[in-house]
């Protein structure tokens, strides 16, 4: 089983790695979604680092809590991640988005490497995750499950399908969070198809909803752990206010960098911004 | 016909290499500019399908609907309602998978003035890999009561098939691709919605194809004149409505028949010229396309090689065709 903590200095160090890593595997791979990936770090990090139970030696093991990332394109971040756990090495990151890798452009279901879920087209994990805390409920397992939506994604009927169907169905066992950075691939969601007031609908719509106004904010998430857990009879979710680009200065709130690989030179910035020396 | 066996309106070697959306994206804004009545929709994708320049020039006629493509599609179906022309826009996978049955009950079954133009079909989407190759495009559309099925072959009959679809009414999806197409046809080719063009002349084998597989199947002919074999290759842009009359002409002339399509064998081209000749002309046919299968992530025209997509494995597949027919002669005698 994996060894979680909660010291902050720990997590910080592993998010600074995960960024560094998944720079450089975007990079090599000359394509990707660089500032989505950025803005989720902190909460993949702190999700399977301080709260999951999990083991990256048995990732079959019946008894792990789910990770599903709804937001497929953001994979970039959980495979820097999972390679940090331990569920394989981190040179193999060097193959993203390539022939022949298991580091598909999005996830592809695959445990070996600790991917629970086929996702990538947006609005379908919340509802597979649905599914699997109803399985569990039916077999009165306590495993929990958590999936990470964009709000990018709230713009999809079928996110507030599965939203009624976790309250409808008192999903306690489910804790999801919105990387909520206000860009999705065109640029500034206020300008494309704005989707406020975001946590009253969430609310409305029979959740409980917790505002968190710094995403990146590791303490601060690991409280939201606890508090998911105290709620009973209702599903519970994070507003995650975050940056996207997260970290590194050129990328942050620059709404072209969402589909786009890192250069040479950015790359360069980047490192250095993260403290890695090129 | 020139000493080649190219038809006129075909150029002799492949000319410059462009993107077949960037074409679309120019054509929606001399459409806008030349007065008609249109507007665009777009799933937030307006950068990659290009209908990102008719927004910056119209942008009252132009609606970003968010990633809501089900909402786009049935929107759609409310503008052609109203008189106007609207076009919309996202990848293959999102406008024909995701949106399907929108566009069943509120624009085919209904005959609406609809033009869905969508992007990155086919393996050749590349590194964002099986999620965003849409592969049963074509299939899914292909099926529907009402609907027109257009996949064009280069720059010069894309901006050709934005015109038509135009000038004609009904429902229609317009299949594009993400990589530069190399251009093949001069100034003076000319589409029309139903005809297939001859764009060589073959005895041996004829050569169906579409898409960036057009000039995979022109150099797939290069090929096999070199060993002795004469190929006709047409271009079948519009899958449906089909061209039976130059789809049975041509096969009954060289009796053997090669597909080829960046797109799942199984309901496509390949299914839809299977179709036709097995009811108007039985002919020994091999389909060259994604053999029942998801894509992969991976440079998007090496995907070609890697899944037997090339004009190598056509020419291949013509000769396989070839021997068949032989075998069974001289059994015959
Ligand atoms: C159903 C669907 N439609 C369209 C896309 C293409 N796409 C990829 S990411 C994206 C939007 C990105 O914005 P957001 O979802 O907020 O992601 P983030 O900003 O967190 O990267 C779109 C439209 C998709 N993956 N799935």
């Amino acid at each position: 089983m994996f060894k979680t903590t909660s010291d902050v200095n720990v997590l910080k160090e592993v998010a600074r790695k995960v960024r560094i890593d998944l720079l450089k595997a975007l990079h090599r791979a000359k394509s990707g979604h660089t500032g989505g990936s950025l803005s989720s770090v902190e909460i993949i990090v702190s999700i399977y680092f301080s709260e999951m139970r999990h083991d990256p030696g048995n990732p079959r093991w019946e008894d792990r809590d789910r990770f599903i990332l709804s937001k497929g394109h953001g994979v970039p971040a959980l495979y820097s991640t999972l390679a940090h756990a331990g569920y394989f090495d981190a040179s193999e990151l060097m193959t993203l988005r390539q022939l022949d890798s298991r580091l598909q452009g999005h996830p592809e279901y695959d445990l070996d490497i600790g991917i629970e879920a086929s996702t990538g087209s947006l609005g379908h994990g919340l509802s597979t995750a649905n599914g699997m805390a109803l399985a569990f409920k039916l077999d009165g397992r306590d495993n929990r499950i958590y999936v990470l939506l964009s709000d990018g994604e709230l713009q999809e009927g079928a996110t507030w399908e599965a939203i009624t169907s976790s309250s409808y169905r008192k999903l306690d066992n489910l804790c999801a969070f919105v990387d909520r950075n206000r860009f999705q691939n065109d640029g500034a969601m206020a300008d494309i198809k704005d989707i406020e007031p975001v946590d009253e609908k969430w609310r409305a719509f029979g959740w409980e909803v917790e505002n968190l106004p710094d995403g990146h904010d590791i303490p601060a998430i690991l409280k939201t752990f606890e508090k998911a857990k105290t709620v009973k009879g209702k599903p519970f979710v994070v507003i995650a206010n975050t940056v996207k680009g997260k970290g590194v200065s050129i990328f942050e709130n620059q709404g072209k960098y969402h589909g786009v690989a890192p250069s040479d030179e950015e790359l360069e910035i980047a490192l250095k911004e993260l403290g890695e020396a090129a | 016909m020139s000493a080649t066996g190219l038809s006129d309106f075909v150029l002799e070697e492949p000319g410059e290499s462009t993107y077949i959306r960037e074409v679309y994206g120019k054509t929606l804004v001399e459409l806008g500019r030349e007065g008609r009545d249109i507007v665009v929709l777009d799933a937030d994708l307006t950068v990659s399908t290009k209908t990102s320049y008719f927004g910056k020039e119209f942008p009252e006629r132009f609606f970003t609907m968010g990633v809501s493509e089900q909402d786009m599609m049935a929107t759609a179906a409310g503008f052609a309602l109203s008189g106007k022309v609207p076009f919309a826009s996202t990848f293959a996978v999102f406008a024909t998978g995701r949106a399907w049955e929108h566009v069943r009950q509120s624009i085919a079954f209904p005959g609406l003035n609809v033009k869905i133009v969508a992007t990155h079909a086919g393996v050749t989407v590349g590194e964002d890999g099986a999620t965003h190759q849409a592969l049963e495009d074509v299939a899914l559309m292909r099926v529907l009561p009402n609907m027109k099925v257009i996949v064009p072959a280069d720059a010069v009959e894309t901006e050709q098939v934005i015109r038509a679809i135009v000038r004609d009414k009904g429902p229609v999806y317009v299949r594009l691709a993400r990589v530069k197409f190399p251009t093949i046809f001069n100034e003076s080719y000319h589409f029309d919605i139903g005809k297939a063009r001859i764009l060589r002349g073959g005895t041996d084998v004829t050569i169906f194809a579409i898409g960036i597989m057009v000039s995979e199947a022109l150099e797939a002919a290069r090929i096999l004149v070199k060993g002795g074999v004469s190929a006709c290759v047409v271009n079948v842009s519009s899958v449906k409505p089909i061209d039976v009359e130059t789809i049975v002409k041509t096969a009954s002339v060289t009796g053997a028949v090669v597909t080829a399509e960046d797109h799942s064998i199984i309901g496509g081209l390949g299914g839809a010229v299977s179709e036709v000749l097995g009811e108007y002309c039985p002919t020994p046919i091999k389909r060259i396309g994604m053999r029942d299968r998801f894509g992969t992530s991976g440079n998007g025209m090496k995907l070609l090689e890697h899944f037997g997509l090339k004009a190598r494995n056509i020419a291949d597949a013509a000769r396989g065709l070839l021997d068949i027919n032989r075998r069974s002669e001289s059994v015959g005698l």
